[in-house]
């Protein structure tokens, strides 16, 4: 195999990271906030590209993906205060079995307002056929959009949970409901905005990859079940970790679709999965101490 | 349960009010097709002409003087959704014949129910096997694969092209149509340098196209039904790979070829006439019946008409002949089915024998392109 050909399938890679780790940092805000994992994320992904394809019927793109991240911002917290806020002290399990309630309902409420039919927004830049040419290795421009806002939402979640109060309290939270509360942290409004924040984020990643994957009313689950593998495979709760899993899953992917049949792409990710979590059971990055703090 | 099945059942019971009035038992037709899901693309146009249909039907004083009912049920494009629905319609709804499945894995799933309680069944799913061998009780309206694949090395031929490399999603009509590629290649002196089969919901296939470019093929032949066959070629032409495509009769509806924008200029596939009603000569025979399906489709939906809604118009089409010809006993109109000829439907002039249960000749394809955002006639 020639270098041009490795380097292009380490793009492909990059290209299926990219989507991967963009979907799974949005699993560890509401995480991080509550410990529980919402299996509605990939609804508000799939909201996020509707929403901004309508819009853009209208208005400019930056302004209907704007418009967009907001619509589902103001959903994922409608969520929360009807269907969460009230609960007293909610299991796990309870709280599992609520969010994929939520997101069958999302789904089905999609299907109503927009019908069954595959949507786009357009390419940021050029379109369908343009590529960038990196001697010979070619990429879509769309690709690299997807990077740089995967990097900015990083970028801002780790300057939020680190360096804000909000943030902080945020993370207190989730260590610890009752001692929060005691220190004074608003909990209830903080589980709010991990929703709101995380409805964002999905709809964010929704309108950038929406040119490459398209969006109908069903791809929420779809993505979500590879967002939430890099989400576990980094360790929870940890965005820099998740996307850098997204990348080394998507880029072994790729590989093993230049060694082996394609058709056994996603077996061999959930079997990397495996193989990772039977000797690192809190993901590649994730420690062994915080997963036993917090499986008390 | 989703608004079609809601309105189904409203229809029912509008119905069964009016069928008490005039003292008829109605005319119940199950129709079992794919509305949500990845197969959607072909479900929900067939679901919207039934529809349209049995309304019109009942608007004219109905079948044999009976109202016609429709149960539809949507099965999401899951085979064992398909099983138990099918068993629903046959056992309590009790229904005289059952359009559909859309999808060929639903139907290779569902076809041994229909023949063992003796139910009619028309499939409006692709693949050969549906239909070879012959089930007494099931037919099937969409052209089949081979012939498409036959269609497309034809071109090919004529084009020079020797070596292909060929991508599939692992869906029955996938499969099926794999089969038959790889079944037909050597006949042709087409070499498949590369064979892969992706996901059906897959969200990018670079590295797939990526493993096509590597191994220098001249074309690319890529069968599905889902989006990802709009995403095949955008990812193709990223990566710089300029060999023409081509594309199975599944490409056959607007929406892809919109979905993948500049990507789909000059890709080529097989389909029935319907798509391209309009630029089809006054002469042919299918004009009249198509450009009536599209007139009538697009005006009532506000959207561009496909194949895949032609083949329940013809499913419901060729029921509601046999009916007419040979009454209310469910063998009389199976064999009338059976000896049906010169029906003329969208996806071509059907005549069907004992041992032909699709009735349809190549005849019924014809290789078109995208130009400008359209499908336009490329000829043989």
């Amino acid at each position: 195999m020639s270098t041009e050909l490795v380097l292009q399938y380490l793009v492909a890679g990059l290209t299926y990271g990219t989507i991967y780790a963009v979907v799974g940092v949005g699993f560890n805000i509401i995480y991080n906030a509550t410990g529980i994992i919402n299996f509605a994320q990939g609804e508000f992904v799939m909201l996020g590209g509707m929403t901004a394809v309508t819009l853009h019927g209208l208005v400019p793109l930056p302004l209907a993906i704007a418009g967009a991240v907001l619509v589902t911002m103001a959903v994922g917290a409608l969520i929360e205060v009807t269907f969460i806020r009230w609960l007293q002290r909610p299991s796990v399990l309870r709280m599992i079995i609520i969010t994929i309630g939520i997101s069958i309902m999302i789904r089905e409420a999609a299907l109503l307002l927009w019908g069954e039919s595959v949507r786009a927004l357009p390419y940021f830049t050029g379109n369908e056929v343009s590529s960038l040419s990196l001697g010979g290795v070619h990429v879509s421009p769309q690709v690299l959009w997807s990077l740089a806002a995967c990097l900015v939402i990083v970028a801002f979640l780790r300057v939020f949970f680190r360096h804000t109060a909000a943030g902080r309290q945020m993370r207190a939270c989730a260590a610890n409901r009752d001692a929060a509360a005691l220190c004074g942290v608003p909990t209830r409004n903080l589980v709010t905005l991990s929703f709101v924040l995380s409805a964002g984020i999905g709809a964010l990643a929704g309108c950038v990859v929406s040119p490459i994957t398209y969006t109908s009313y069903g791809i929420g689950a779809g993505l979500a079940i590879k967002g939430f593998t890099v989400a576990i495979l980094g360790g929870l709760g940890n965005s820099t970790a998740a996307v850098a899993a997204g990348f080394i899953v998507g880029v072994l992917e790729s590989l093993s679709v230049s060694l082996l049949p394609a058709a056994y792409k996603d077996a061999i990710s959930v079997t990397i999965l495996l193989a990772i979590l039977f000797v690192r059971p809190s993901g590649i990055f994730g420690s062994a101490e915080v997963a036993r703090l917090e499986a008390r | 349960m989703n608004r079609f099945m809601l309105s189904a059942a409203a229809l029912a019971l509008a119905a069964s009010s009016q069928a008490g009035a005039q003292g008829k038992e109605p005319l119940r037709i199950g129709a079992l097709l794919a509305v949500t899901g990845p197969a959607s693309f072909l479900g929900a146009p067939e679901a919207r002409t039934l529809e349209m249909l049995v309304e019109d039907l009942n608007a004219k004083g109905g079948v044999d003087g009976r109202r016609v009912e429709l149960v539809l049920k949507d099965t999401g494009g899951n085979p064992e959704k398909a099983i138990s629905f099918a068993k629903q319609l046959i056992e309590e709804d009790r229904v005289f014949a059952i359009i559909g499945p859309a999808t060929s894995g639903e139907t290779i799933a569902v076809k041994p129910i229909a023949e063992e309680a003796k139910t009619i069944l028309l499939s409006c799913a692709a693949a050969e096997v549906i239909v070879n061998p012959v089930l007494a009780h099931v037919f099937k309206v969409a052209p089949k694969d081979s012939y498409a694949a036959e269609m497309i090395f034809r071109r090919m031929q004529k084009m020079g092209v020797k070596r292909i490399g060929m991508l599939s999603s692992n869906t029955g009509f996938g499969k099926a149509g794999k089969e038959q590629v790889e079944k037909l290649a050597p006949a042709h002196g087409i070499e498949i340098a590369v064979s892969e089969v992706y996901d059906k919901a897959a969200t990018d296939l670079t590295a797939e196209v990526t493993k096509l470019k590597a191994a220098s093929v001249q074309a690319i032949l890529n069968w599905s039904i889902e989006p990802a066959q709009a995403i095949v070629i955008k990812n193709a032409r990223q990566i710089g790979l300029a060999v023409p495509i081509f594309q199975s009769h599944g490409f056959a509806n607007i929406q892809y070829a919109k979905a993948a924008g500049a990507a789909a200029e000059g890709v080529m596939f097989p389909a029935s006439r319907v798509v391209v009603a309009d630029a089809l000569a006054a002469t042919d025979r299918q004009k009249p019946v198509v450009t009536a399906y599209k007139k009538a489709y697009e005006a009532r939906y506000k959207e561009d008409v496909s194949t895949f809604g032609g083949h329940a118009w013809d499913a419901l089409g060729i029921l509601v002949r046999a009916v007419k010809e040979a009454g209310l006993e469910r063998e009389k109109v199976r064999s009338a089915i059976e000896n049906m000829k010169g029906f003329v439907g969208t996806a071509g002039v059907f005549d069907f024998t004992p041992a032909d249960h699709n009735g349809l000749a190549i005849d019924a394809f014809e290789m078109l392109t995208v130009r400008d955002g359209k499908f336009v006639v490329l000829g043989p």
